[in-house]
């Protein structure tokens, strides 16, 4: 497929939204403005919206714990993702999901919170795209470590025997939380599982954009033509800790961290866009000067939004509200 | 005796098991170098290496399964830890078909002396995957033992009884009684298991509870002494087995009971407490028994929501002065 200028414009955007959208949630968190665990994607943009940019609106997305950056990308406001993550009624999932971000009316269908729920979810909501006869396709993202339990294996290999449009995109960071890929798998690459359930395995850099955007591309319009799911893999990096509560030095070397920030995918873009002409310094500080202040704004609407209130706390149970016994309350 | 947390009693607890029986190990994730996300297993694995400190993948199937197998094959110990209470979602079968049957079904031969720590409880923005309560899961099975310690004291003696005990036990430990500090003696003691403690006496009323529940029940008692009111207050330690005695001697004096847990009520501990007590003391309850506990919703991630689910020692007055008043 052709790379355009656009494209590259709009994959540089979509990254530099991501990043700086997540440092001002790492300064949030500071600021006791959001509470509870964040897992910040800082490094891992390439993926977050390289391989979310290929998918249409009304494609499903099931993402993880680290999934700022494909809500983002899949276009849920700023203001509705922090405001998510503040507890604020503003938020995508009404203040009550917190890490678990969702927007039903752009495919964005959750995470799970164990992790590994996230396969058999996906696959689901291909098997419904083929049994509809849409051409939807469902995108799966997951850790290298989640891909590790049970139902990695069970979503995997009924995507694949029902060849459900199903693309399972691994973003692998080398760290489960502490936790050395080598401690848990005696393979270096995710997708080479993929053989075993005779479907492609891709393995990407996952730092660069293009070449992430170009599989993903691939193996959705195979998704879509019927033939089947595929496994990319990206190998990245996050250059924080697991989540806000750690750092990341305890188990990682400062000089493997610096070595991967010297990697950095976005200035990577930047970079190919001015060497090749695509676009000059000038036109790029512009479209970071717009994507700050868009952010600015958004914040502040996050900051405006109420606290739900308190009935929200018995609302949303069940599909019919009036099942819900609230019983004696104390 | 000194002065430890609750964290450093239970690490305590397992260094000195595995020094005192090395088919005792520890399995779970991030378990070794990096001691567990609340420090359980701090220095564990410098002490006694990656063999009996290992660090699993992602799979609590193979954690607890493994743990299970490692169990009946023979006189192996594991203590399992996941990394939240929340995950057991993901290895039921294997500690409530597994764990709590293969003995059973087997004509008794295996004994499945494994435990499994799980980090329980809410403390801040976890929402509903990451804050939960899950004991009335296990309360319905069978061939489980489950504790639920209070103070620094009882989580050393509870898990060092446990991993001595040749059945399996669910031992969950709230999040945020890690940090809290206790009286803990340096050297080997046990705690017996189903026993409950008597933490505050009393006469008006019963309020049966456990884990941090026990700490917001004591803070009522206080209050309501202020009051007048004299609130006994019983820490069940014990969920299975239950200590029938203490709690049914304790009805026999006040005739009024309120229990009070963290999870949400419908189907909780607090039913079948009650329903016990009303099968065995029905002649010497004064009026219907009181359950405080949250409300049968999934866990709201916004902080101000998840305040108003909590019980609190003020939802626990208002269930003591409901009993009273009937
Ligand atoms: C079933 C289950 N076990 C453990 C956890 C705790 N946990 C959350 S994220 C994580 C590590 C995931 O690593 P990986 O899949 O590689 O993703 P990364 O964090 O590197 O993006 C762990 C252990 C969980 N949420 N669910």
């Amino acid at each position: 497929m052709e790379i355009t200028k656009s494209l590259m414009l709009e994959l540089y955007e979509k990254m530099l939204l991501n990043r700086i959208v997540e440092e001002e949630m790492a300064k949030l968190v500071i600021e006791k403005k959001i509470f509870g665990a964040l897992h910040l994607g800082i490094g891992h943009e390439a993926l977050s919206v390289g391989a979310t940019l290929p998918m249409r609106k009304d494609d499903y997305l099931v993402f993880s714990h680290r999934g700022v950056g494909h809500s983002l990308t899949k276009g849920i406001p700023p203001s509705q993702i922090v405001g998510e993550f503040m507890g604020r009624s503003i938020g995508c999932s009404k203040g009550k999901g917190g890490v678990h971000l969702s927007d039903y009316s752009r495919g964005v269908l959750g995470i799970s919170g164990s992790q590994g729920g996230n396969f058999v979810i996906a696959a689901g909501a291909g098997l419904r795209a083929k049994m509809k006869g849409t051409d939807q396709v469902a995108m799966c993202f997951f850790g290298e470590g989640t891909s590790n339990r049970g139902p990695f294996h069970e979503g995997v290999n009924m995507a694949a025997v029902w060849k459900l449009p199903v693309i399972f995109v691994c973003e692998n960071d080398t760290y489960s939380f502490s936790t050395h890929q080598k401690q848990v798998m005696l393979i270096d690459n995710v997708a080479d599982r993929a053989a075993s359930y005779g479907i492609p395995g891709v393995v990407v850099d996952g730092n660069d954009v293009l070449a992430v955007y170009q599989a993903v591309n691939q193996a959705v319009e195979r998704a879509r033509a019927g033939e089947g799911p595929t496994i990319i893999e990206g190998k990245t990096y996050r250059w924080c800790g697991h989540h806000e509560f750690e750092d990341g030095t305890k188990y990682r070397d400062k000089a493997e961290i610096e070595a991967w920030k010297q990697k950095c995918p976005i200035i990577r873009v930047e970079k190919q866009l001015i060497n090749y002409g695509t676009a000059t310094k000038k036109e790029l500080k512009q479209i970071e000067e717009q994507v700050k202040e868009n952010i600015q704004k958004e914040l502040e609407l996050a900051n405006n939004s109420p606290v739900p209130k308190p009935e929200e706390l018995f609302t949303d149970v069940y599909a019919n509200p009036e099942v819900f016994q609230r019983g004696i309350s104390l | 005796m000194r002065e430890i947390t609750y964290a450093e009693a239970l690490n305590e607890a397992l260094r000195e098991e595995m020094e005192r029986d090395d088919t005792v190990f520890i399995m779970g994730q991030d378990v070794g170098k990096f001691g567990g996300i609340f420090g359980v297993t701090k220095g564990l694995y410098e002490k006694f290496g990656q063999k009996r400190v290992r660090d699993t993948p992602l799979s609590e199937s193979a954690i607890i399964g493994g743990a299970v197998g490692a169990a009946a094959a023979g006189g192996m110990r594991p203590v399992c830890e996941l990394m939240l209470a929340d995950f057991v979602g993901v290895c039921v079968d294997e500690i409530y078909n597994k764990a709590g049957k293969w003995k059973y079904m087997h004509g008794g031969t295996p004994d499945i002396s494994i435990v499994v720590r799980a980090p329980m409880g809410a403390k801040g923005g976890g929402g509903s995957e990451h804050s939960q309560c899950p004991e009335a899961l296990f309360m319905h099975g069978t061939g489980l033992k489950m504790l639920v310690p209070s103070t620094p004291y009882d989580a050393k003696g509870l898990l060092k009884g446990a991993i001595r005990d040749n059945d399996p036990v669910v031992f969950f430990e709230h999040k945020l009684l890690y940090v809290l500090k206790g009286q803990v003696p340096a050297d080997d003691y046990l705690v017996p298991i189903g026993k409950a403690a008597v933490r505050k006496e009393g006469t008006d009323v019963t309020i049966l509870a456990y884990s941090l529940m026990v700490h917001k029940a004591i803070e009522a008692a206080l209050t309501l002494e202020e009051q007048g009111i004299s609130a006994e207050v019983i820490d069940l330690r014990s969920l299975i087995p239950l200590d029938l005695e203490t709690i049914f001697t304790s009805v026999a004096k006040t005739g009024r009971v309120v229990i009070a847990h963290e999870a949400n009520k419908r189907g909780g501990m607090g039913a079948e407490i009650s329903a016990v007590i009303s099968e065995q003391c029905f002649k010497e309850l004064k009026g219907p028994i009181a359950r405080v506990a949250a409300p049968d919703v999934p866990i709201p991630f916004s902080p101000d929501l998840e305040q108003l689910y909590l019980p609190n020692a003020e939802k626990i007055i208002t269930g003591v002065k409901l009993v009273l008043e009937k």
